[in-house]
């Protein structure tokens, strides 16, 4: 698995560029149709997370994905991807829409975290978080969670439970940053590169942890330099884990995911 | 001379370790609040409350089920679990056995059976003294285990928990016990089981993004500072101080996310008296 020499840090540092494709980006280039629908029907629409219905070749999908912006402006807009707690129940109505019509769901990670601020907790971050993971652990329907650039702490996790989890080759995956992991480990946020390196948060490591399913690997020269291929990999991973997952009964399907996350 | 006694460990560098936990000097302990100096004795028999300001003090696993479990009925699950050390940080290991060694308790939550008021219950008791009540894959497995032991044996589950998160020192690890926990309050849920979550002073992060906040009733002792974000945090985030009594067990309830806060003395007999609604 382990593909070439580029250091812990030097992925935190990839999969957080601002180069690096977003969530929408990949969404555009896998689907054949992609609708997006809005709000948590409680407070409002959080933007850090898009959600919608999508299809590729008639099979359809539900797809939750977090959304980091390209430029300034669009990251004031997206909260920089940091969800608040609405954007996690927004997810959760769509996710039980997805068990219905026995959608399979496609989320996508990439977040520095759960919003940390006033509001956030007003309105209970640690409660959507916690009605996340205890619904995806028991939702009757594949999810497959595909980590695309960063994926921080509870944030990460709260739309990240599914039966199978891969990442990007690039793309991290993280109690928290390696910024916070300095500052409360060594009281010194300046050394998040030596703690890159000890937090085992690259793709290949998480594999080897057996906590990720698979690591897909990226064209030459990071997703940036090649948003179709990236996307098809993406596309062509979707389907054959699709596939594969409809195939098992509920009862197994819920009992693999149950044990999977049981053992670790 | 036992203030003088005091006044000389306020001094010393360890004053800054010392939390708002039992302090251990001699017979007497200083209210952190209303700086009260209290005998031992008196605080232990008032429920670990300060009798002067009604400050609750943090309490160890061992007193709390002594407060909540009827004499003699407590019976810990045995389970010997190996230590995680995926990060494979030598200070990690160190910290552990230093931690073992000064607190006498192996983790930081404390699992098993017992009754209340002669009603049978799983109950699970973290401790912020061991790195402070934080989760990480022994914890998460204790907690697990308990979950699937009441549904084994039908019984409520009540969780006191105290944490400030997911252990960092375990990294990936430590968040998957987030989703273990979880999974597993949801297997409760199907068997149609009771399950009591009490949030205690400090609860945070990762614990309250887990178990913490999944009771079908959850309570809170008074004033406990209960959030998913720390206020340094937050603070740091945001740029501005935080409002008066923001993330206090008060303000949750306030807000919607607490069924109910009460005060220690009462605490068994809520406990009892929930347990026999859902009989």
């Amino acid at each position: 698995m382990k593909s070439n020499n580029l250091t812990a840090w030097d992925r935190v540092n990839l999969a957080r560029d601002s180069s690096r494709p977003t969530a929408l980006d990949y969404i555009n280039n896998i689907f054949d149709f992609f609708i997006e629908l809005h709000g948590d029907r409680c407070f409002k629409d959080d933007k850090s997370i898009v959600c919608g219905l999508a299809s590729i070749n008639g099979k359809n999908f539900t797809v939750v994905a977090e959304q980091k912006g390209r430029n300034t402006k669009e990251n004031i807009e997206r909260n920089f991807g940091m969800p608040n707690p609405e954007a996690y129940r927004k997810s959760l109505r769509f996710m039980k829409q997805a068990e219905k019509f026995k959608r399979p769901i496609i989320t996508f990670i990439d977040t520095k975290g759960a919003y940390p601020g006033i509001g956030a907790e007003e309105r209970g971050q640690g409660e959507a978080i916690a009605k996340n993971l205890m619904e995806m652990s028991s939702l009757k329907t594949p999810i497959i969670a595909i980590v695309i650039g960063e994926g921080s702490s509870g944030g990460a996790l709260a739309i990240g439970v599914g039966d199978k989890i891969l990442m990007l080759e690039n793309s991290i995956y993280s109690v928290l940053s390696p910024e916070g992991y300095a500052s409360i480990l060594w009281k010194d946020s300046s050394k998040a590169k030596e703690a890159a390196e000890v937090m085992k948060l690259t793709a290949d490591d998480l594999y080897s942890f057996g906590i990720i399913d698979e690591v897909l690997k990226e064209p030459k020269g990071g997703a940036n330099a090649n948003v179709k291929e990236m996307s098809n990999t993406i596309k062509q991973k979707i389907l054959e884990y699709a596939d594969e997952l409809s195939k098992l009964d509920i009862d197994e399907l819920l009992n693999k995911r149950y044990e999977k996350y049981r053992k670790m | 001379m036992v203030i003088d006694k005091i006044k000389k460990r306020e001094n010393s560098d360890e004053d800054e370790n010392i939390q708002r936990g039992d302090i251990p000097i001699g017979k007497w302990v200083k209210c952190d609040k209303c700086k009260e100096i209290i005998y031992k004795e008196t605080l232990h028999q008032n429920y670990s409350v300060c009798p002067n300001c009604g400050n609750h003090f943090r309490l160890s696993s061992r007193r709390r089920v002594k407060q909540i479990i009827d004499e003699g009925t407590f019976c810990e699950f045995e389970l010997k679990l190996p230590d995680s050390n995926p990060l494979k940080l030598d200070e990690y290991t160190k910290k552990l056995e230093v931690l073992r060694e000064k607190t006498g308790i192996d983790e930081a939550v404390k699992c098993g059976t017992g009754k209340i008021n002669g009603e049978d219950v799983v109950i699970c008791v973290m401790d912020s003294n061991f790195f402070m009540g934080s989760m990480g894959k022994v914890v998460g497995e204790k907690i697990t285990y308990s979950v699937e032991k009441a549904i084994e044996l039908k019984l409520p589950l009540i969780i006191f928990c105290v944490s400030g998160g997911a252990r960092m020192q375990e990294g990936m690890i430590s968040l998957m016990q987030m989703a273990k926990t979880s999974a597993a309050i949801s297997k409760l849920n199907d068997a149609g089981l009771l399950y009591i979550s009490v949030l205690t002073d400090p609860t945070y992060g990762g614990v309250t993004a887990s178990f913490a906040m999944l009771g079908d009733i959850i309570l809170a002792e008074p004033n406990s500072m209960i959030g998913f974000a720390g206020p340094r945090v937050i603070k740091q985030t945001i740029g501005q101080d935080l409002p008066e009594g923001f993330q206090t067990a008060e303000f949750l309830q306030e807000q919607g996310f607490v069924d109910k806060v009460v005060h220690r003395s009462e605490m068994k007999d809520t406990l009892y008296q929930l347990l026999l609604l859902h009989k």
